[in-house]
């Protein structure tokens, strides 16, 4: 019963627009998998039909080929009535955070509620004060959204998404209009959800930073097709797709251009904090320069991708010692 | 000019007959307004619903309601008036009068008004839109719990910009057997050549349009305040 993790499934997925008689596919036979508790990424350039590819999932959007099931149900076969209940249970925040600006910060939320009838007023305020807290937003409830930040308004955007318990979460975007220090609250924020409530997380975005922070699987669309899925260190160390290398070029390390051959290490977990580098070269006759690099985490811990230049006689022991310990070793072409 | 020059300039102007005639017009305005918002309303949304950025785009539909609402609108209203008068006759039994004047006003305001309904809607944020879908809503309760809440401030520009238009179709009704400040101005004004009566009226009716932007500009500012940073 592997399936059972599958939360979301995308079958030879495809979307068409026609313009002026002739027909564009902006996505075209996508196949996508996303289980139970997991934050997925699926990132591209713009165009690529990243947006159109999450609004599937609630049906925003109509495939004009293919199917997509939520847990269990083709979303297809779903009655108006049963396409607005599963809805319910799948939150969604967007880029412009789609707030009604004639409502508060707590109405907002409350509408949420209310669209759905759940509970009575009184146990509906009760969840919207419980929703304002978790979100960090209790002190600016009674605020109109012009009157808030975009992190704020994001924070608005989620507690309103998790109203009615959903079970998934699409994101849109949801941190590309934000400053840095917001987007960092707002990942943060969408981590600890994913964590405390078990919530499947679908982010979409055109920055591997986002997904490099966030995700534990990620999928690189391009041109409207899947090029490649799996873990984010997978993908974002070993890119098969040039579409993947393309995009995780802006997180690799920069060294300033250098005649000896470099090599690229990358490791992770306990490894990255560890001694790894020194213990490489100790007692052998070489030395080991690093060029570039950094240690920073992923989703699942910390990681080391570095540029070096290992030199001396016993070059060829110090790289075995490195690949034993589980080091990922590849020589880098500038 | 002396006091008694300016009483002798404005020696024709009867004032019960002034504010029998402002009365006259008010209730034109008052009814044919209410009926106009009541039908025009519904109309736009359906415009809307049904158009090419709405939540149920229908070409057939949009183009031949569409149509229908341009015809109207491009019609002169004292020729629509004239050209209602069997309709008048049989909705309100007579087509002189307070009465008559209503059934060609509403006519004559609800697909100009239900053009601009349209068009406050289309300016609302399309991601509000989506977001609403998103959470399961129905068309009616994007209409009528997003929409409209969303719009309300154009609404009410909307509604201020339809009550002047209507101010200025009751003075032509006058003209053809409505009554009210129209129907003053042209009887005496104009063919009695009184001026006086004629500087009365136009005055009254400044001063009505006035009235009614400064309170639809009030509404608006106190919906939009909301809206925008302190």
């Amino acid at each position: 019963m592997n399936n059972h993790d599958v939360v979301i499934k995308i079958s030879h997925a495809a979307k068409d627009f026609r313009v002026r008689g002739q027909c564009h596919a902006v996505l075209d036979g996508v196949d996508l998998e996303i289980r139970r508790g997991e934050v997925f990424g699926i990132v591209g350039a713009s165009g690529a039909g990243k947006s159109t590819l999450i609004r599937l999932i609630n049906r925003l959007e109509t495939p004009s080929r293919g199917t997509v099931a939520v847990g269990g149900d083709d979303l297809s076969r779903l009655s108006p009535g049963d396409l607005s209940q599963k809805r319910h249970k799948i939150g969604m925040i967007f880029q412009q955070f789609g707030l009604l600006s004639s409502k508060t910060a707590r109405q907002n939320v409350l509408y949420a509620l209310e669209l759905a009838r759940t509970g009575t007023p009184e146990s509906r305020r009760a969840t919207v004060d419980a929703l304002l807290e978790r979100v960090g937003l209790t002190p600016h409830a009674g605020k109109y959204p012009a009157q808030l930040s975009g992190g704020q308004k994001q924070r608005v955007g989620i507690a309103r998404a998790l109203a009615n318990d959903p079970e998934i979460l699409l994101c849109d975007e949801a941190t590309s209009a934000l400053d840095p220090e917001s987007t960092a609250e707002i990942l943060a924020l969408l981590a600890e959800l994913n964590r405390t409530l078990g919530l499947t997380i679908v982010l979409v975005t055109h920055e591997m930073e986002v997904v490099r922070r966030a995700c534990d699987r990620v999928a690189i669309l391009d041109h409207g097709r899947l090029v490649e899925v799996g873990d984010v260190a997978e993908v974002l160390f070993t890119p098969r797709s040039a579409a993947a290398q393309a995009l995780g070029r802006v997180l690799m390390p920069h060294s300033p251009t250098d005649a000896r051959p470099r090599l690229r290490l990358t490791y992770f977990g306990a490894l990255a904090n560890s001694s790894v580098l020194g213990a490489a070269t100790q007692g052998l006759g070489a030395s080991l320069s690093i060029l570039a690099g950094q240690i920073a985490t992923l989703k699942s811990g910390p990681y080391a991708d570095l540029i070096v230049v290992v030199d001396g006689k016993d070059r060829d022991a110090a790289l075995d010692r490195l690949k034993t310990r589980g080091v990922q070793v590849a020589e880098e072409v500038p | 000019m002396t006091l008694d020059g300016l009483a002798a300039f404005f020696s024709h102007v009867d004032i019960a007959e002034v504010l029998l005639a402002s009365g006259d017009t008010l209730m034109m305005l008052i009814v044919s307004l209410a009926l106009t918002v009541l039908l025009g309303l519904p109309l736009g949304v359906w415009l809307w619903v049904t158009g090419p950025a709405g939540l149920n785009p229908n070409r057939l539909i949009y183009s031949v309601v569409g149509l229908a609402v341009n015809v109207l609108r491009s019609i002169p209203f004292v020729i629509l008036f004239i050209l209602l008068i069997p309709v008048t006759l049989a909705l309100a039994g007579t087509s002189l009068g307070v009465r008559g004047a209503i059934p060609p006003l509403v006519v004559g305001a609800t697909p100009f008004f239900a053009r601009l309904v349209e068009n406050a809607l289309r300016e609302v944020d399309h991601t509000v839109i989506e977001a609403t879908r998103a959470l399961g809503a129905s068309t009616r309760q994007i209409v009528v719990s997003t929409m409209l809440p969303e719009a309300r401030p154009s609404l009410i520009a909307a509604v201020t910009v339809t009550a002047i238009a209507l101010v200025s179709y009751t003075a032509m009704a006058g003209v053809v057997g409505a009554g009210g400040l129209g129907d003053l101005a042209v009887r005496y004004g104009y063919q009695r050549f009184q001026t006086d009566v004629m500087l009365v009226t136009v005055a009254l009716i400044v001063v009505l349009v006035q009235a009614l932007q400064v309170l639809g500009d009030r509404l608006v500012a106190r919906f939009y305040r909301r809206t925008t940073p302190n």
